[in-house]
């Protein structure tokens, strides 16, 4: 395996996926020193220019929130996002997924559909999360269903267009020797519409997580969302950037796992 | 190697029309072929002639509006195990290794491989010690040497071949019409050829089936003089070149059906 192989896994729709993929030792250490620059060049800034904590904190005191007292509380709340997250994405994606796989095989329906599903995919589902507070309170349920809202049409409309990829060819290859449909969907059909289900898939749980995230700030009380919201309305920026931080590496964990899951099963299509 | 009883291929009749009748397209008609047990034909026309729809139809994989396929005393109606396919193009799968691609056709059957028997034909097509590579991997001839192979795998009586060298470029389909054609005295499968190159149907067939368009018909039968095993040396031979012209010519001027009449008194070429 050479190196252009390695760094296009997938369909991947930023250039991040190069960054992250297989790359020498000399690119590691320049990754490390830039990071080592810019956190050591704006703790020097920002203590050099004494901005005070409440506009922008320092990296070193963002840091201490980890080992403060308060980070039980974070992480509690971060668990319950993560349950948000998890239970609406399992909800949306298999919808999804389950529905772009059935769809893609009777065209008629999937031109009456899809402009259905476009209006999903574009509608902020944050909008309608006071809506789903009216109706069903401000537990988890609210916020599951918005996660799954918003995740489930986009892994949808990605696997539709890898299921709607067909090879008259290959499917002509499996009949050949005798393949029924629904061999012809496990060996055919579903390889060929991997690389776009696994891009669907990366996109819906990051759109998941921005969702779960605006729902816990619109619905309150509970989840990493809602601590922002209490945060900055108290001026805890370290605490309020902590939060940052673990959103934010939470969605490269995802985008890294999505791309990981790409090379091993859709590693063919470079 | 089990032995086979003779399979005569018979086709009768075959007419196929795509869209309705008066205005539909004819694509065949009554085309009648017999193809003996280990005998190797091509078949040769214009683009639209019907050749491939005559090639997918004795696969199985078309059904046809009139006539009928058999293969000794059994019926074609859809994909027989007997019938072996090589596709334009080596049509791998580039998410199998080339032996998961190879064992696509068992897969689908729920056979086990023949584990041994792909081995020996890997070895025997150049492909030993590439089993485990990913199709990307192998050059456009190597990709349709492990074609080759898993249209053999299962030992099939018939293989049908549809335009498979048309990608390649003029060396290696000449390397790949002598390991067809070394492959075919080792093993005496019934073949049929679809291509477009004149040269390749004359040097790899014992017949030459000349088919005319619209409707799709065979115009003409010419029989291979060469004895075998042929050599790339005589591509370049006076009678290779007169043969291959003279089929040209034919399909540049289809005969009329008055003709057509006369050429069947006359016998082949």
């Amino acid at each position: 395996m050479n190196r252009s192989n390695n760094s296009a896994g997938f369909a991947s729709p930023t250039g991040l996926a190069s960054g992250l993929g297989g790359q020498g030792a000399r690119e590691v250490i320049a990754i490390i020193a830039v990071a080592v620059m810019v956190i050591g060049g704006g703790e020097f800034l920002l203590r050099f220019f004494e901005v005070p904590q409440y506009i922008l904190p320092t990296p070193s005191a963002i840091a201490a929130v980890f080992a403060s007292a308060e980070m039980s509380t974070i992480g509690q709340h971060y668990a319950y996002t993560l349950i948000e997250l998890f239970s609406g994405y399992a909800v949306g994606a298999s919808i999804g997924l389950v529905l772009a796989a059935v769809i893609t095989q009777f065209p008629f329906v999937e031109k009456v559909i899809t402009p259905y599903i476009l209006l999903l995919v574009t509608t902020p589902m944050l909008a309608l999360v006071p809506l789903l507070i009216l109706n069903f309170g401000f537990g988890y349920t609210p916020r599951i269903i918005a996660v799954a809202l918003a995740s489930g049409p986009m892994v949808m409309i990605n696997a539709a267009t890898g299921f709607r990829r067909v090879d008259t060819m290959k499917i002509a290859l499996a009949r050949s020797c005798g393949a029924s449909t629904l061999q012809i969907f496990t060996k055919i059909r579903i390889p060929m519409a991997m690389p776009m289900v696994i891009v669907g898939l990366m996109i819906g749980a990051i759109f998941g997580m921005i969702t779960a995230v605006g729902a816990d700030m619109s619905g309150g009380g509970f989840g990493l969302g809602s601590r922002l919201t209490t945060y900055s309305s108290t001026l805890r920026m370290p605490e309020f950037f902590a939060c940052i931080l673990i959103l934010a590496v939470t969605g490269i964990t995802i985008y890294a796992f999505f791309f990981w899951l790409g090379k091993k099963l859709a590693g063919w299509e470079s | 190697m089990k032995q086979t009883t003779e399979k005569a291929l018979n086709v009768r009749g075959a007419t196929k029309t795509y869209g309705t009748q008066p205005g539909g397209i004819q694509a065949l008609k009554d085309v009648d072929l017999t193809v003996r047990h280990g005998e190797f034909i091509s078949i040769v026309g214009p683009s639209g002639c019907g050749k491939t729809t005559l090639l997918w139809s004795i696969a199985g994989l078309h059904k046809l509006t009139s006539g009928a396929i058999a293969l000794g005393d059994e019926w074609i109606t859809g994909p027989h195990p007997s019938i072996g396919m090589m596709f334009q193009e080596a049509n791998l799968l580039p998410w199998r290794s080339i032996r998961k691609n190879i064992e696509l056709p068992f897969e689908i059957r729920k056979h086990r491989p023949d584990a041994a028997r792909i081995d020996s034909l890997l070895d025997r097509v150049g492909l030993g010690g590439f089993g485990d590579k990913m199709p990307r991997e192998l050059s456009g001839g190597m990709q349709q040497r492990a074609s080759i192979v898993r249209a053999l795998a299962s030992d099939p009586t018939v293989l049908l071949m549809d335009e498979p060298f048309g990608a390649l470029d003029a060396f290696t389909r000449d390397e790949m019409n002598k390991l067809v054609e070394e492959i075919w005295i080792e093993a005496r499968k019934t073949v049929i050829l679809i291509t477009h190159s004149i040269a390749e149907a004359v040097y790899l067939a014992d017949k030459v089936y000349i088919m005319s368009a619209r409707p799709g018909q065979i115009s003409r039968v010419v029989e291979v003089p060469f004895a075998r095993p042929r050599s790339l040396d005589l591509m370049e031979s006076r009678d290779f070149f007169d043969l291959v012209n003279l089929i040209k010519h034919d399909i540049q001027h289809p005969p009329t059906v008055k003709s057509l009449a006369s050429i069947a008194k006359r016998g082949t070429a």
